[in-house]
């Protein structure tokens, strides 16, 4: 079966993880790794899997996206220089799965709202942060049952599965989960808070959420809702693990999680790259299924005059 | 070898008030706008030269997993902002829980100096923030939070990058009252030494193992320049060092804090000892967050969680320091107590 071609731009943790990934899937295919710095690890890696790459950036894959027939981009640099890269690979018509917290795109965790994206002809989707894709699903089961005012997340990672990128950018990070907390997993107001533990052996990552509920909470339909969406989460993330809760405490309801990774590039204790380059890789599937079945056409995108 | 009189005598020390932040802690983040500006006055009065006023978290930290502010930071730094006359008000912000946008809101609320503070070993997250704190032109301090959990080695190491993104202030934070003299000893002494002559170095404790005077001396000794404490020693755990005490004690050593030190006492009598629902104490509690190298503010929610699961709180924190939990992760201690009491058959 043919396979769409796709590109990572970022060959650190996450770029790395990501490739793994992709050489797995049945409708992606990694054909480029783009990286700044010649004789990185992450670039003699790639080689090694037989990708073609670059140490030039973006530029540097730029004249060969159309022979080569690269039609999917992820990018895992950094929110700085996301738009840059976005805007010259969407000129030739490449979707780019935004892995930085620039989130200049529509936001995607998919178990709650890949399915919208279909049809909407967007040529950015930004998959908010690791953070974010560990923990909006549980705001989003909470306030499928009853509205919640505020959904208050703390993501406590292992500081050997965090990279520059992710310690320059802490402050999008932050920012970034926080709106979508309250964006996709539908509160009314949302908080995030980041916490780099450097624990040896490294810890597992692990995920808090608090919601308010506006009424009482239904322990019940919570309880259920909350089951299910772990149900559907682990179908791209095995590793996803409810550990206590959800508990109740007045109208706060506190749901406490943990990410085992696949252990892919770095080892199972980062659950946080795991999740996010696996929700990634699946939005960039669903895209390329699409594609696939003639269902998607991807344009160029002309510069606003 | 010099005594710790010679070593000390005739230097300038600035002293720094935490009552107002790190007390937000014991207070439970409850501290009325007019405790804040009676207690502030009261320490501007007395020559204080800095005064921190944040929620105990710090910018931001109002929350669920840290217990929310009574009033917002805007509101508490204006209405200080309005009272002082002549120190400098500052505020805590630890990237991940605050944000540049809080940071600026700060500055515009009235605040000269800002700690920027990340556990001991992540100072690169610091980068954007202290960034952000020389462009508002703010006393821009490097905070490394319980500094015992590495080495005083890698701790220096932390402190060139924090220094390098333009911190001209570093402090080796004791934030679980855990360090001995000799441990803070070691570290200044490694930050004077590799730190530039113009970057100035500060200690903070807590009085967990009722040693915040001893080692904050030590600290002096060793080439800090600020020393943090509190009036009445209002604190997370034990308290921080009694600000008063530490005033004292540097008059008698002829260490020059340029405070009335009979008015800094008059302020923790009169205005801080009153607000506090029981004044800060070594308990069994308190005393294991220093033993064991716990974060004193995890104290409050444990003892919730033995009220709550008929756990010890002391058995809670021995956990939390086996299982290596760092400052801001308050959240782990209601899992971990639910975790025990899955153990032991409680629920």
């Amino acid at each position: 079966m043919d396979k769409i071609k796709c590109a990572i731009i970022g060959p650190g943790n996450i770029g790395t993880d990501l490739l793994y990934k992709l050489l797995r899937s049945e409708v992606l295919e990694p054909v480029w790794m783009v990286g700044i710095e010649a004789g990185s690890e992450g670039l003699a890696r790639a080689k090694e899997f037989g990708l073609k790459t670059t140490a030039e950036g973006v530029d540097g894959l730029v004249p060969h996206v159309i022979e080569d027939g690269v039609q999917i981009a992820f990018d895992a640099t950094s929110a700085y220089v996301h738009a840059e890269n976005s805007r010259k690979l969407n000129e030739l018509g490449v979707l780019m799965i935004d892995l930085t917290p620039a989130a200049i795109g529509p936001l995607c965790v998919p178990p709650i709202n890949l399915k919208d994206l279909a049809g909407r002809k967007t040529m950015n989707v930004n998959m908010v942060t690791c953070a974010g894709q560990a923990t909006i699903p549980m705001v989003a089961a909470v306030s499928s049952v009853q509205k919640v005012d505020y959904a208050e997340i703390i993501a406590t990672v292992a500081s050997k599965s965090i990279g520059m990128g992710t310690r320059k950018n802490i402050d999008e990070f932050t920012r970034t989960t926080s709106a979508a907390v309250a964006k996709v997993g539908g509160a009314t107001k949302g908080k995030a808070i980041v916490i780099v533990n450097p624990a040896e052996p490294p810890l597992m990552m692990r995920d808090t959420v608090f919601c308010e509920t506006a009424d009482e909470p239904d322990q019940e339909a919570i309880t259920a809702a909350v089951h299910e969406m772990i149900a559907a989460v682990q179908q791209y993330v095995p590793g996803y693990q409810l550990k206590n809760g959800p508990t109740f405490d007045g109208r706060k309801v506190s749901i406490f999680l943990e990410v085992e990774g696949l252990g892919d590039f770095l080892p199972k204790y980062a659950g946080n790259l795991d999740i996010m380059t696996a929700a990634a890789a699946r939005t960039a599937e669903m895209f390329a299924q699409d594609i696939l079945d003639g269902q998607l056409k991807l344009e160029p995108v002309k510069e606003n005059a | 070898m010099m005594s710790l009189e010679e070593q000390v005598k005739g230097r300038n020390l600035k002293l720094h008030d935490m009552c107002l932040r790190d007390g937000m802690h014991s207070m439970r983040h409850q501290i009325t706008l007019d405790q804040m500006v009676d207690i502030a006055s009261g320490l501007d009065d007395a020559g204080v030269p800095l005064i921190q006023v944040t929620h105990g978290d710090g910018l931001g930290g109002s929350s669920l997993n840290y217990g929310r502010g009574l009033h917002t930071d805007r509101e508490y730094i204006s209405a200080v902002a309005k009272v002082v006359k002549n120190a400098t008000i500052s505020v805590l912000h630890v990237p991940g829980i605050g944000t540049l946008d809080e940071l600026r809101m700060a500055a515009d609320s009235g605040a000269g100096c800002v700690h920027v503070a990340s556990h001991c070993t992540e100072a690169d997250v610091t980068e954007q923030h202290i960034g952000l704190g020389r462009e508002l032109g703010l006393d821009t301090v490097g905070f490394l939070m319980m500094a015992h959990m590495t080495t005083p080695e890698h701790l220096v190491e932390q402190a060139l990058l924090m220094e390098g993104y333009g911190a001209t202030t570093i402090y080796c934070v004791d934030s679980a009252g855990y360090m001995l003299p000799d441990d803070v000893t070691v570290r200044i002494g490694g930050l004077r030494t590799a730190l530039q002559d113009a970057t100035e170095i500060g200690f903070h404790a807590h009085h967990n193992l009722g040693m915040g005077v001893a080692n904050s001396l030590a600290a002096v000794a060793a080439g800090a320049d600020r020393i943090d404490g509190s009036a009445a020693g209002l604190g997370a755990g034990a308290g921080n060092t009694p600000l008063e005490l530490m005033a004292a004690v540097s008059e008698r050593m002829g260490i020059d804090t340029g405070v009335d030190l009979f008015k800094l006492m008059d302020v923790a009598e009169d205005r801080v000892l009153p607000i506090m629902p029981q004044p800060p104490r070594a308990d069994r509690d308190s005393i294991t967050l220093g033993f064991a190298g716990v974060y004193s503010t995890f104290l409050y929610q444990a003892k919730e969680a033995e009220q709550k699961y008929g756990l010890s709180a002391r058995d809670i924190l021995i956990e939390l320091a086996r299982k290596k939990m760092i400052g801001g992760q308050e959240d782990m201690i209601e899992d971990t107590a639910l975790s025990m009491a899955k153990e032991r058959d409680l629920v």
